[in-house]
C-alpha cells in the first residue's frame, strides 16, 4: 500500500473522466441494452416491443441452428487451441535446442501476429482457392475433389488452418519465455543424474510450463471464440450450409443480416456469460499461482 | 537469448532442431511470401496455377496501377485513402488508449479519493467483454450519437477496454514511495512528477502497449465492417474483403494481391522493428 499520495481531490476525477465516460457510453450502456433487449420481443416492423421474460433464451437454446453453431464452435475452438499450442510448443522446444540463429528464427516467426485475422483467412483462401490456388492444384492432381466453398468439412479445415497459423506466433513467444524461466539448476541436475533430454523435458520442463500452458489455453479459447470472426466472415461466410457458423458469427448474422433483435441479444448475453466464466476461471487460476508459486 | 539453455542439443540433435525450425518458419512465413510473389505477377500468371516461386516482372506495373486509380475502380476508394484511414484508426486507438489509461491509472495509484476502488472495478470489468459480444446494442449507440462513418465512431468504442489501464496501474504500483516523497519535498506537483519522473520510467511500457494496440487497431474487422457504410471510410482490411467477395472473371487479382501486401506490411514492420519492446511487453504484461 502506498503511503505518500497527492492531496488533490478534484484532479483525480478529471484524470479518470475520459476513461469513465467512454466506458459508460460504449460499454455499460450497450451491455445493459443487450440484457434489456434479450427479455423483449419486437414486432415485425420493429415499432413495438413486449416483455417476454426468458422466452428468447428458451427459443434460442431450443433452436437446432443454435445447437449446431454450439457444436461448430466447440469443434473449431478445440482444434484451433490444440493445434496452435502444440505446434508452438514443439517449435519453442526446438528453438531452445539451438544456440545460434534464435533471434533470426523468432523474427520470422512473429509475422502472423501482425496479420489481421480476416487477411489470414484470405491468404489461405488464395493458396487453396479451388480455381487458382497454388496449393489446391496438387490436391486436384492427386485426384482429391477439393472445393472448400462447397464442402463443409473442407471449409472447416481451411478456417482451422488459417486461425491456427495466425495464433502460432503468439503462443511461440509465450512458450519460449516460459521455457527460459525454468530454473537452469533443475535441468542441469537432471542431466547430471543421466536423464535423457526427452525425459527431462516431459518430467521437469513440461510440468513447470503448466502456468504458461493454462494461461495460453484461456487466451486461445477466447481467441478462437471471438477474434476469428474475421476469418470466418471473409472465407466462408458461415457456410457452406451452416458448417462454419460459430456463435459470434450467428450473433452477427441474426442481429445484422436477419434482424431478429431479441434472439441476437439473448445470444449476446449467453456469450457474455461464457466470457465471464472463462475470465473467472483464469483469475482463480492465477490467484492460486500467486499463493503457491 | 544470451547463454545456451540446458535444453540445448549437441551435434546431430542441433541440426534436427534447425531442420524443424526452418520448416516451421517456412510454414509460418509462406502465406505472406506467397501473396507478395503474387503481387508481382500478371493476372494471367496468377490465375494459372501453380504460381512461380519467385517474384515476377510485373511488380512496378502492379503497384503503380494500384496506387493510380486501379484500386479505386474495383473498391470505389483509392489505395491512399484506405492506408490513411487505417493509419488514423490504428494510431487513434493506440495513442488514445495510452492517454486515457495512463491518466486513469495515475489517478487510481497516486491519489486517494472516495469511490476510488469502485472506479477501478468499473474499469476492470470491461476487461471481460470484447466488443464482439455486444455488437448490436453498441451499434445502436453509434447510430444514436451520429457516429456512423466517422473516425471517432471507428476509434472510441475500441478504446473502452481495461488492458492498458491495468498494466499501467501494475507498473505505477512498483514505483517506490521514496521517489514520490522526494519529489514532493522538492515541491513537485502531480504534473511535474508525471512529466519528469514517471513518464521517462514508463517509456518501455508505453512502447510495448503502443505496438500491441497499433496491431489491434490495424487488424480490426467486425467493428469497421459495421460502422462504415461509405467506401471512403473503409479500412484497408474491409476494402479487401469487399474486393474478394464481389470477385468474378474480371477481378484484377494482381491489384487485390497488391492491396493485401499493403494491408499486411505496415503492422509487420511495426512488430519486427519494435520487436524488443513488443516481445517483452507482450510476455510480461499479459500475464
Amino acid at each position: 500500500m502506498r503511503r505518500t499520495v497527492f492531496p488533490h481531490k478534484l484532479l483525480p476525477w478529471l484524470l479518470l473522466a475520459p476513461q469513465l465516460a467512454i466506458t459508460l457510453i460504449f460499454f455499460y450502456w450497450p451491455a445493459g441494452q443487450a440484457f434489456r433487449q434479450s427479455l423483449l420481443r419486437e414486432d415485425a416492423f420493429g415499432l413495438k416491443s413486449t416483455f417476454v421474460g426468458l422466452a428468447n433464451f428458451r427459443k434460442v437454446l431450443g433452436d437446432p441452428n443454435y445447437l449446431n453453431s454450439v457444436r461448430v464452435t466447440a469443434v473449431f475452438s478445440v482444434l484451433v487451441a490444440f493445434c496452435a499450442m502444440a505446434i508452438a510448443l514443439f517449435l519453442a522446444v526446438q528453438a531452445e535446442k539451438i544456440i545460434r540463429g534464435r533471434g533470426f528464427y523468432r523474427t520470422l516467426m512473429i509475422w502472423p501476429y501482425a496479420v489481421a485475422p480476416a487477411i489470414a483467412g484470405m491468404l489461405w483462401l488464395f493458396m487453396f482457392n479451388p480455381s487458382f490456388g497454388t496449393l489446391a492444384w496438387p490436391l486436384r492432381q492427386l485426384g482429391l475433389y477439393w472445393n472448400p466453398l462447397l464442402d463443409g468439412e473442407q471449409a472447416m479445415t481451411l478456417v482451422v488452418a488459417a486461425a491456427t497459423w495466425k495464433q502460432i506466433s503468439y503462443n511461440f513467444l509465450f512458450f519460449v519465455a516460459g521455457l527460459q524461466a525454468i530454473p537452469r539448476s533443475l535441468l542441469e541436475a537432471a542431466a547430471i543424474d543421466g536423464a535423457s533430454r526427452r525425459h527431462a523435458f516431459w518430467t521437469i520442463a513440461f510440468p513447470l510450463l503448466a502456468p504458461t500452458t493454462f494461461f495460453l489455453l484461456v487466451v486461445n479459447t477466447v481467441y478462437a471464440l471471438f477474434d476469428t470472426f474475421g476469418i470466418i466472415h471473409a472465407v466462408t461466410g458461415g457456410g457452406p450450409g451452416k458448417a462454419t457458423e460459430t456463435l459470434v458469427y450467428k450473433v452477427y448474422n441474426d442481429g445484422f443480416v436477419n434482424l431478429i433483435m431479441g434472439d441476437s441479444a439473448a445470444q449476446s448475453v449467453i456469450l457474455m456469460v461464457i466470457v465471464i466464466a472463462l475470465t473467472a476461471f483464469q483469475f482463480r487460476f492465477i490467484e492460486r499461482r500467486v499463493h503457491y508459486g | 537469448m544470451a547463454e545456451p539453455s540446458p535444453l540445448a542439443a549437441r551435434g546431430a540433435g542441433r541440426l534436427v532442431a534447425h531442420f524443424w525450425m526452418i520448416l516451421g518458419v517456412i510454414v509460418v512465413a509462406f502465406p505472406v511470401y506467397y501473396v507478395f510473389v503474387a503481387s508481382t505477377h500478371s493476372v494471367q500468371t496468377i490465375l494459372r496455377p501453380p504460381l512461380p516461386l519467385l517474384p515476377g516482372p510485373e511488380a512496378a506495373a502492379n503497384y503503380g496501377q494500384a496506387f493510380e486509380g486501379g484500386v479505386r475502380r474495383i473498391g470505389g476508394v483509392s489505395l491512399w485513402r484506405l492506408l490513411a484511414n487505417t493509419t488514423v484508426v490504428a494510431l487513434g486507438i493506440a495513442l488514445g488508449k495510452i492517454a486515457i489509461s495512463m491518466a486513469s491509472a495515475y489517478a487510481i495509484v497516486f491519489f486517494r479519493f472516495p469511490l476510488r476502488m469502485a472506479c477501478f472495478w468499473l474499469i476492470f470489468i470491461t476487461l471481460m467483454l470484447p466488443v464482439e459480444v455486444r455488437i448490436q446494442p453498441t451499434y445502436k449507440v453509434m447510430v444514436d450519437l451520429g457516429l456512423i462513418d466517422t473516425y471517432p465512431g471507428l476509434i472510441l468504442p475500441l478504446i473502452a477496454s481495461a488492458t492498458a489501464t491495468l498494466l499501467f496501474r501494475q507498473f505505477f504500483m512498483t514505483i517506490p514511495d521514496e521517489l514520490l516523497e522526494a519529489a514532493r519535498v522538492d515541491g513537485a506537483g502531480p504534473w511535474r512528477f508525471f512529466k519528469d519522473i514517471l513518464w521517462p520510467l514508463s517509456l518501455t511500457n508505453v512502447a510495448a502497449i503502443f505496438v500491441i494496440q497499433f496491431i489491434y487497431g490495424w487488424t480490426q474487422y467486425l467493428w469497421p465492417l459495421l460502422v462504415t457504410n461509405s467506401n471512403e471510410m473503409n479500412t484497408i482490411v474491409i476494402a479487401l474483403k469487399k474486393m474478394i467477395s464481389f470477385a468474378d472473371a474480371d477481378t484484377p487479382w494482381n491489384l487485390v494481391m497488391v492491396t493485401s501486401v499493403l494491408a499486411i506490411l505496415p503492422p509487420i514492420l511495426v512488430v519486427v522493428l519494435m520487436q524488443r519492446w513488443f516481445v517483452k511487453g507482450l510476455v510480461e504484461t499479459e500475464k
